[in-house]
């Protein structure tokens, strides 16, 4: 090797060594920031867990608000938070994914699609009290819904709406064009493609979409203060099933209720320390409801997705 | 524009009898770009003709005309005519829905496309569409088709495993099975090998002289060897026009027209 190619090779190293630093010094401030982030959410995370998870109990569950805090439980929340989730998921679910599938396989594409299109994206930006105010005009006073469990959950699903839609539509535009084309190409129809092939395709998008947009809907407050939830409550709705014929009831529909947040957003502004702590377990509860929603998207989506690779 | 022959010509038509479809005056826009000009051919029944032609010729855009693949999309344009034998329909028509000439005309893609369901599942899917639900006439067809496409041997044992768990050759196979479980009238294949490899390209080679016996077959390819050796008529195709077309051998050897010779012996495309 002469001497002009080792110099060569010296100075190769010294550029190398230069970048190399560079990538470094990336790595670090991504590191940083990202714990940022993370560090965030442990922190609230462990404080709320210190406060309240010594008074997180069975009876905590089972017993409804009281003016004693150490008696006072969440069983009127979790049972209306359940409900008002079973309204919005029946009602959002029907909606987003048949409009999504109608936008995504259906509508011609021409400047009324276009403007739809532009209105959905922009749903998902407004504020969501907007939607409680509309839904206080809309179900609560125009159809007579009342401040009920209905106008809870139909709200929400107003709110969550354009994430199922979303959701839909880019998990069936995921699906190869190819895979489309063999189905029309066997002489399928429209609908045979998309009931046989598109929607058991993009089933895991849709349901990672629609339990992302539930997650969002469960923490909510907004816009269940705003037509109206009530802040204490001491009975559950009544039963959906009844010892007669059709053994089936909806009267629980229309029943007063309260939900999570506001049951916590109660505790907190009470004076007294041990309501504080009671506002620390609600608080877990609702976050530990979150999470696992969040896991079970993911997991769904990894067990569906196995047997799909294009 | 559109005419309908279907009830004009009497079935069996002297004239028409050797010829599986005749294409007329056949123009194709895509929005306002005119992708094929004035084509005039014929298919010859039971026998495999050949597209060739350089990259953006229309081969494949002339192709998907066949089973009407164009109307999925907004915008585009036929005009004249593809007429069907033997009862003379043009399968262009707009009173001809495009879902009875795909039930009638198959296709297998560039890619293999099989749908992520069981092999059974894939080939019997079109059986389905035709609303056959009785599991004996399923079975048997199934397997028909899979022997029709020399895959059963590979496959009998595990019918309802993935059809992904199979190699690229076995899934275009596999695709051939799906488009032969209807006993289609003509079978269409786009570039059915350019996704394969040489023994897998072999291999679907071969089940193509082997199906000319029972079913028309159209064939785009950009390997001119593989024209030469799978197809009984070529037509060249370049700017959207068919320039030549005649016996393979024909326009192989002995070309009339300078430019196919130009392309065909590497000068140019």
């Amino acid at each position: 090797m002469s001497d002009s190619d080792a110099q060569n090779l010296r100075e190769i190293r010294a550029i190398i060594a230069r970048h190399k630093l560079g990538d470094l010094i990336f790595l670090v401030t991504g590191l940083l920031v990202l714990m940022i982030a993370v560090l965030t959410f442990i922190a609230l995370f462990s404080h709320m867990l210190i406060d309240g998870l010594p008074r997180l109990s069975w009876d905590f569950f089972t017993s409804f608000p009281s003016r004693r805090p150490e008696s006072a439980g969440i069983l009127s929340a979790w049972m209306g938070t359940t409900l008002v989730m079973i309204v919005t998921a029946a009602a959002a679910v029907p909606l987003g994914v048949g409009a999504g599938i109608y936008l995504e396989e259906y509508a011609p594409k021409n400047i009324l699609t276009d403007l739809i299109e532009i209105n959905v994206t922009n749903l998902a930006g407004v504020p969501s009290i907007i939607y409680g105010l509309l839904a206080l005009s809309l179900f609560v006073h125009q159809l007579g819904f009342g401040q009920s469990i209905l106008s809870a959950g139909l709200a929400l699903a107003l709110l969550i709406l354009p994430i199922v839609i979303v959701a839909t539509r880019e998990a069936i535009r995921a699906i190869p064009v190819t895979i489309r084309e063999g189905a029309y190409a066997l002489g399928a129809t429209k609908w045979q493609t998309v009931s046989d092939h598109l929607l058991p395709y993009s089933a895991a998008g849709i349901l990672t979409g629609i339990i992302i947009g539930l997650a969002r809907a469960i923490g909510e407050t907004a816009p269940i203060i705003t037509i109206g939830a009530l802040t204490f409550i001491a009975f559950l709705p009544p039963s959906p099933f009844k010892e007669e014929f059709p053994y089936i009831s909806f009267e629980w529909l229309m029943a007063p209720f309260t939900v999570m947040p506001i049951q916590m957003f109660n505790w907190v502004s009470r004076p007294e320390e041990a309501f504080q702590v009671n506002a620390a377990a609600a608080g877990l509860v609702l976050v530990i409801m979150t999470l696992t929603m969040n896991a079970l998207a993911i997991y769904l989506r990894y067990r569906m997705r196995k047997n799909l690779k294009w | 524009m559109v005419k309908d022959f279907s009830s004009e010509h009497p079935v069996g038509n002297v004239s028409s009898s050797q010829y599986k479809s005749e294409v007329r005056n056949l123009s194709f826009y895509y929005g306002s770009f005119s992708a094929l000009k004035n084509i005039n051919m014929m298919l010859h029944e039971k026998k495999v003709t050949a597209l060739i032609g350089p990259s953006g010729c229309g081969k494949s855009t002339f192709l998907r005309c066949f089973n009407r693949m164009h109307d999925l999309y907004p915008g585009n344009r036929y005009m004249g005519d593809i007429i069907l034998h033997p009862d003379n329909v043009n399968i262009l028509s707009r009173s001809v829905d495009p879902i009875e000439v795909r039930m009638r005309i198959s296709m297998v893609f560039q890619k293999p496309n099989p749908f992520p369901k069981s092999i059974y599942e894939n080939v019997a899917y079109g059986l389905r569409v035709r609303g056959v639900r009785r599991r004996a006439i399923l079975d048997e067809k199934v397997e028909d088709a899979l022997r029709g496409a020399a895959l059963w041997d590979e496959v009998k044992d595990r019918l309802h495993q993935l059809a992904y768990n199979l190699s690229g050759g076995q899934q275009q196979r596999l695709c051939i099975a799906r488009a032969l479980a209807t006993n289609p009238e003509i079978l269409l294949f786009d570039e059915p090998t350019s996704a394969l490899d040489p023994i897998a390209t072999a291999s679907i080679e071969e089940l193509i002289a082997d199906l000319k016996d029972k079913v028309t077959i159209l064939i785009v390819t950009h390997n001119m060897q593989q024209a030469a050796r799978v197809s009984d008529y070529t037509a060249y195709m370049y700017l959207g026009e068919v320039i030549e077309f005649g016996v393979t051998d024909t326009i192989f050897i002995k070309p009339k027209n300078k430019q196919t010779e130009d392309y065909i012996t590497g000068r140019f495309g």
